[in-house]
């Protein structure tokens, strides 16, 4: 066995036992720890891919932002996680049943597909092997698909206001600044200059 | 890819990343944070299918795609938590059977 075979089944057997404990874990803190573990032995997968820039973006935004984005929710939130575990074992017949006929189903696809020819010769972007990935990324990202770059960005800024306004709100015994009064201020209506004379006082 | 590893064994692995994820759903019908996660599980595997198809047929394409899925990854789940909490807010559970006041 060659040592990038090996590391393939290692990182594939320690994502797929850390994706079985996400679905199954009691505790959804636990779940969500072996989520950033499932996802940086995929990480590991992309790397063996040669996907190098991928591998680095998914931990940076995967691990460092939404797995910790889905423990501060599961720890904010005050829930008794156990009792949503009843209907474990009512659902679980119907999902053994859909998820091995998926299974099959993709294993045989998987297993019997053919690439024609004109895909297999033809490639629209071909690697090119002699600039590193992330320059080779950086190279059509900003020219050829500026526009589905543009798209993703859109779609950041959107989700992004969107979650803000859907969880800002307004307590009414709270202070708060008021902008349009501060700006609408006026030296002539909040500002008296007085002249004293020395020694005097007012 | 080369070196012992085929498009095969990329594909079993994210099949079964992506079985894990549907199978996910159908057991964790209450909590709603874990159907979240099978649903990250799910995004991961089709974005491990397009990486290993990206290296097969030499074509940069795959990984571009896959950047962009990874984009709408992270903004459903932001959505899809910022909408969490405001229904706990509003309602004190996330159990996915008291999420049925739009029902008509």
């Amino acid at each position: 066995m060659t040592l990038p075979l090996f590391f393939f089944y290692l990182f594939s057997a320690i994502a797929i036992v850390s994706a079985v404990m996400v679905i199954s874990a009691r505790n959804p803190v636990h779940a969500v720890l072996f989520l950033i573990l499932a996802f940086f032995n995929a990480s590991g997968l992309f790397m063996l891919a040669g996907a190098e820039f991928l591998a680095l973006l998914l931990i940076v935004v995967y691990v460092g932002a939404v797995a910790v984005l889905f423990l501060f929710v599961v720890m904010m939130l005050d829930v008794d996680f156990t009792s949503m575990r009843s209907g474990f074992l009512q659902y679980a017949p119907v999902g053994v049943v859909v998820g091995l006929v998926l299974l099959l189903e993709l294993l045989l696809l998987a297993g019997s597909f053919v690439i024609s020819p004109e895909a297999a010769s033809g490639s629209a972007l071909p690697i090119d092997g002699t600039v590193d990935n992330m320059t080779a990324i950086g190279l059509v990202l900003y020219t050829r698909y500026i526009f589905l770059f543009q798209g993703a960005g859109a779609v950041l800024l959107v989700a992004m206001i969107g979650a803000i306004v859907l969880t800002l709100r307004h307590k009414s015994n709270v202070k708060r600044q008021n902008p349009i009064d501060q700006v609408a201020r006026r030296a002539s209506e909040t500002l008296q200059v007085v002249k004293v004379k020395s020694g005097q006082g007012l | 890819m080369g070196l012992g590893i085929g498009l095969g064994h990329y594909l079993t692995v994210a099949a079964i990343l992506f079985t894990l994820g549907v199978f996910g759903i159908f057991i964790n019908r209450k909590n709603v944070i874990v159907i979240l996660m099978s649903v990250e599980l799910i995004l991961l595997a089709v974005n491990l299918n397009m990486v290993a198809f990206s290296a097969a047929l030499n074509d940069l394409q795959g990984q571009i795609f896959a950047l962009l899925i990874l984009t709408v990854a992270a903004a459903e789940a932001a959505i899809g938590l910022a909408i969490l909490v405001i229904f706990y807010r509003n309602r004190g559970s996330i159990a996915v059977e008291d999420i049925s006041s739009m029902k008509g």
